[in-house]
């Protein structure tokens, strides 16, 4: 199977029945894994890139979870190719600009990726919709134990899995959800969960990782540390603070609909006005005023089965996956207009807004 | 009594006694007129032991910037430079660096989650191969053969309970 036409079927993100999942959008677990006696990517030679990427495609190939796997040198994929992987979450942006010898191998349904030659020779990840931290690490915990049994991993019994930075060593394991949080936004409490969340050990970054900003109301929380702690223990915590992260948006929701409710309505119906009559929007507008239309969905404003519609286009409204669906290069104002009309296109059909819930209008 | 003190730097008596704490560790220095002024030690403002201690050499660690790692030739610069390491056997090399990072980086400085048995298990499987290899050939070469026989009889047990399960390798 090739990249392409696995960018071309159904995936985890785009397509996950089970959205049931109203403020986590999804979660992720990765592990951070190296060869015993190799230099890390980031020092070797290329040569020495180029057989670790060998050895581990194989490796990885032979395993259950991978079976069904595309696999491709980050060197036979294109720009577009590149940026969409990005955008569905399977790849990170260093490794889409890493040098030669690197590589990806993602299974059929998406849900498990595996960069070679990022920052350190394996980056392993399972994603799952929705909140399921215990499923994805029993998925992730399986495919590294049967991954060490065909590749000497570097290990030190004090220190852990060795890993090319020293921020990952012990676990190697980084959980992170990806949180919809947009009454906290609203509200303007953000920065105090923020800060909140920091000094429990946590780590609040927008939808694309690092450095990228929260369009959509959309958050990723993650653990800072991974040494000291079981992966047990990490994901434990994890899930608690995020437990308690939700019960803040509910109640910061609740608040907003207790003081203004024609407020939060008057928002949901500009953004489904928008979405249905729009005829240039680029991707930050129309990521806030999706995220707007979740609320919407969460709120009962429309029917429950319309969130995974939503979640779909969080995804397909990016920029590469709107490129793909041209048949030719557009300038960017092209691709805002092309977005605009996918979207009329999507939400001609969408149930209409019903502001009649819980007694107000 | 006991003979005065000598300067650090150039071992005339010595008029200048510092005493500085950097890390948790006390550091002296004992220096003379001259090289305390050329140094700025006679400037409050603009002096730092740590510096001198560097930048001197005096420290007797100073020199661990030339330390390579022997297995791939990573030095503490090349750290300092990309704050990632070259390769796993780095944190052996740098263990004095690494440690004290530890600390405000994680909850603990010690492991407590997964090992992987499996690929360890292999690993001092091939150890104690390699090590009875070794005794097998220097028994052959001085002529033991009743000891060489036993390493061989050893070698083969061990390599079929290697192969056995599932025969990954």
């Amino acid at each position: 199977m090739t990249i392409s036409s696995l960018l071309a079927t159904p995936s985890e993100l785009t397509d996950s029945a089970s959205s049931k999942s109203a403020i986590v959008l999804m979660t992720r677990i990765r592990l951070a894994r190296n060869l015993a006696g190799k230099p890390f990517p980031g020092w070797a030679r290329e040569a020495q890139r180029s057989e670790v990427l060998a050895v581990c495609r194989e490796a990885l190939g032979a395993t259950t979870a991978l079976k069904r796997n595309a696999s491709a040198a980050v060197s036979e994929l294109t720009d577009l190719e590149k940026q969409m992987l990005v955008e569905r979450h399977l790849i990170s942006r260093e490794l889409s600009g890493s040098a030669a010898g690197s590589g990806v191998v993602i299974n059929k349904d998406q849900t498990v990726s595996v960069m070679i030659n990022e920052e350190d020779h394996l980056r392993i990840q399972v994603l799952r919709a929705g909140f399921q931290l215990k499923k994805a690490w029993n998925i992730i915990n399986a495919l590294d134990t049967e991954l060490e049994g065909r590749l000497d991993y570097a290990f030190s019994p004090r220190l852990g899995y060795l890993t090319a930075c020293p921020t990952n060593l012990g676990t190697g394991l980084r959980a992170s959800a990806m949180m919809h949080l947009p009454a906290l936004v609203i509200a303007g409490q953000m920065e105090k969960v923020v800060r909140a969340v920091n000094q429990l050990g946590m780590v609040v970054r927008g939808l694309f990782g690092e450095g990228s900003d929260a369009s959509g109301s959309i958050f990723q929380i993650s653990n800072q540390t991974t040494l000291g702690e079981s992966e047990e223990a990490i994901i434990k915590r994890l899930g608690s603070v995020l437990e308690s992260i939700i019960e803040h948006e509910l109640n910061a929701r609740a608040k907003l609909m207790e003081a203004d409710a024609t407020k939060v309505f008057d928002k949901i119906g500009r953004a489904y006005g928008i979405l249905q009559n729009s005829h240039q929007l680029t991707s930050t507008e129309s990521m806030n005023l999706l995220s707007l239309l979740r609320l919407g969905v969460d709120l009962g404003i429309f029917p429950e089965d319309s969130r995974a519609l939503i979640d779909r286009l969080f995804i397909e409204a990016q920029p590469g996956h709107i490129q793909n669906s041209a048949h030719h290069d557009l300038e960017s104002n092209q691709r805002d207009i092309l977005r605009a009309s996918r979207l009329r296109t999507e939400f001609a059909t969408f149930a209409k807004p019903n502001f009649t819930i819980n007694g107000q209008n | 009594m006991a003979s005065p003190l000598k300067c650090d730097l150039c071992s005339n008596p010595a008029t200048v006694h510092l005493t500085q704490i950097v890390n948790n560790k006390v550091h002296k220095v004992d220096l003379c007129e001259a090289c305390a002024q050329a140094k700025g030690v006679t400037d409050p403002s603009g002096f730092s032991l740590a510096d001198l201690l560097l930048k001197a050499s005096l420290n007797p660690e100073a020199p661990t910037s030339a330390v390579r790692c022997e297995q791939c030739g990573f030095t503490q610069n090349d750290f300092k430079k990309h704050g990632r390491f070259g390769c796993p056997h780095c944190y052996e090399t740098f263990s004095s660096l690494v440690e004290p990072m530890l600390d405000n980086m994680h909850k603990g400085t010690a492991h407590t989650g997964k090992v992987p048995e499996k690929a360890l298990e292999r690993k001092s499987l091939q150890d104690r191969l390699g090590d009875l290899e070794s005794k097998l050939e220097d028994a052959v070469k001085t002529e033991r053969y009743e000891e060489a026989a036993r390493y061989r009889d050893e070698i083969n047990q061990l390599k079929q309970a290697f192969e056995q399960p599932k025969g990954v390798r």
